[in-house]
């Protein structure tokens, strides 16, 4: 059995920042990678994709964004390219094409089933990434056969999909997104829009992401918040990383033409039923970002940063057509395709030992899972901060983690 | 506004909500509640309803006492009007459910409450249930609500109290979405 000091599963973005961590800190590691670097990156986003984060937020330990457009966006072929050229640079120690079967507790550590190898190490992180699975809804069995019906995880671009009208389930970015898309593409969207986060793309001259993270937001830490299971359930915010900057918000959506329900609750005998509560998480929205914009413009008075950007402004709310309709007959023909983008939850079904709570979600503080010393897990929504959610979160979490994981070694 | 040194009270208990919730995350069984109501038909579109018993914590409970409630029709409608329509029981649940929600996400933003008025109205077009129409639905078409409220707290603050009520009710969840309705022959 191969023996290593520390194991890292997935050579992700945050994968990858650990292993410069650990090699920082001399502490002798592998990391296993079922397909190659960035592999979720190459193989499970459809092309178009880019990066919500501009690209002088995306950094990683020692790696600043140095390219010549800080502005723009990366698109997800580029953060694989990326992500290959770090972990060369770095030197990581990754075995690629080598899939992580089980993890189980051993004396002294854990032992790995990767491949067909067993290894032993005495820590392990789970940097699998969040996105793993399609969350799809139970409803989803009650669609009618002839209609075509997938997840992003598998969509590509529009032409994979019959002509006909897509409906689009979830107003998170993927379904704003591809909602725009697909729609551009001649095939009628109607969206079905639950509880969502609204954010302008730019606030008075810079992107949204300059605001959240110099209004502190961003680095608000999990063990500071008043609703912790909130913060990491929240909906990805209805953004495009697109230059220029456009809004794709539900009024963007619906001056395109795209047709706004609300949230999908049942298909009977072939009926699709919306909520008539559309109004209320449209309002829900508006106000929310309206008290981000109202803290960012607080911000920026206090820290004698508000005149040298455009004056303060507020966006026009939700328009919700009060003749929405609460039924889609799915059986006319009117609808062709179906897409889920009902979210996405990370796959831990490999950690073979009780670490998960009744939801199937993994229990940790802060990366640092619960009751199973020397085990971390990385790359989820509000890890550590809310900045985990995105990719230079992995920085801070992988140096405190790093840090967290060292003093573990030296005192076991 | 006034600033003053009295303590927001609504008469919510916000720790006991606060307590109920963290208890009850950490034994979900005890939060199954099954809410009941047992209703008895008198004489045409009269009947006489209680409501006593609830399943919840994980025990049989007990309202205080029984409560009872008398539904008809009204004269209009050839019927005796000895109280209340279903229809408009079912109004005076959502406005009821919103309001105690309005008083309770104030307790807990520490906004005092002065007074909350909801007034609450559904649209229908009676051609459904006469089965005369059948383009149109038996339900209301729209409900609105409007919610009169003096309180310290600004415009914005109180339209947010109202979004959130409707986040956290229970009837406006049920009016708002489908759900599975069984009804058998006993």
């Amino acid at each position: 059995m191969m023996q290593t000091t520390a194991v890292v599963i997935g050579a992700g973005h945050a994968g990858l920042a650990m292993s410069r961590r650990l090699t920082d800190r001399s502490i002798d590691h592998v990391v296993l990678e079922r397909g190659e670097v960035a592999n979720s990156w190459r193989t499970q986003r459809w092309p178009s994709l880019r990066l919500l984060t501009p690209n002088w937020q995306t950094r990683l330990p020692g790696h600043p964004y140095a390219g010549d457009d800080p502005d723009g966006f990366m698109p997800a072929a580029d953060l694989a390219a990326a992500l290959t050229g770090y972990a060369r640079r770095i030197g990581a120690p990754v075995r690629t094409a080598t899939t992580v079967h089980a993890v189980r507790a051993a004396s002294d550590g854990y032992q790995i089933q990767a491949g067909g190898d067993l290894l032993h190490a005495r820590a392990v992180v789970a940097a699998t990434g969040a996105c793993n699975q399609p969350v799809i809804p139970e409803v989803a069995a009650a669609v009618p056969p002839p209609i075509t019906t997938l997840t992003p995880l598998a969509y590509r671009n529009p032409g994979q999909l019959p002509d006909g009208g897509v409906l689009i389930v979830g107003a998170s970015a993927t379904g704003v997104q591809l909602a725009a898309e697909i729609h551009r593409s001649g095939r009628p969207v109607t969206l079905a829009a639950g509880e969502h986060v609204r954010l302008p793309r730019t606030y008075r001259g810079r992107d949204i992401f300059w605001w959240l993270e110099a209004t502190g937001l961003l680095a608000e830490r999990y063990d500071q918040m008043d609703d912790l299971t909130r913060a990491r359930h929240l909906p990805s915010p209805q953004l495009t990383g697109t230059t220029p900057a456009t809004m794709t918000d539900l009024n963007s959506l619906i001056a395109q033409g795209i047709r706004i329900v609300g949230r999908l609750g049942r298909i009977t005998d072939g009926v699709a039923q919306f909520s008539g509560s559309l109004a209320n998480t449209c309002a829900l929205a508006d106000l929310k970002m309206n008290r981000f914009l109202t803290r960012a413009d607080e911000w920026a008075t206090a820290s004698g940063r508000s005149d040298e950007l455009p004056p303060p402004h507020r966006f026009a709310p939700t328009h919700v057509d009060p003749r929405a309709p609460l039924e889609l007959d799915l059986t006319s023909g009117e609808i062709t395709t179906v897409l889920w983008a009902t979210g996405f939850r990370p796959d831990h079904s490999w950690l073979d030992f009780p670490v998960r709570d009744r939801k199937g979600r993994i229990r940790h503080d802060g990366g640092v899972v619960t009751g199973a010393p020397g085990l971390y897990v990385l790359g989820l929504p509000v890890l550590r901060t809310r900045a985990s959610t995105y990719i230079h979160g992995a920085a801070d979490d992988t140096k405190a983690l790093a840090s967290h994981l060292h003093a573990y070694l030296k005192r076991s | 506004m006034t600033i003053t040194d009295r303590p927001v009270n609504n008469g919510v208990n916000v720790e006991a909500l606060l307590g109920a919730r963290e208890a009850l995350s950490a034994a979900p069984e005890a939060a199954e509640f099954t809410w009941r109501a047992s209703c008895t038909w008198r004489n045409g579109t009269h009947s006489h309803s209680t409501v006593n018993g609830f399943t919840g914590l994980g025990a049989e409970q007990q309202h205080r006492t029984t409560f009872e409630y008398d539904v008809d029709h009204p004269e209009c409608f050839a019927s005796e009007d000895n109280g209340a329509t279903p229809t408009e029981v079912v109004l005076v649940g959502l406005a009821s459910c919103l309001t105690a929600g309005v008083a309770a996400v104030a307790q807990f933003r520490g906004i005092q409450l002065r007074s909350v008025t909801a007034t609450i109205e559904g649209q229908m077009n009676v051609l459904g249930i006469l089965g005369a129409d059948p383009d149109i639905r038996n339900g209301f078409e729209t409900v609105t609500v409007r919610f009169a409220i003096d309180a310290d707290a600004s415009r914005e603050d109180l339209e947010a109290l109202v979004a959130q009520s409707q986040k956290r009710s229970a009837v406006f969840d049920i009016v708002t979405n489908p759900t599975k309705v069984l009804v058998e022959l006993a």
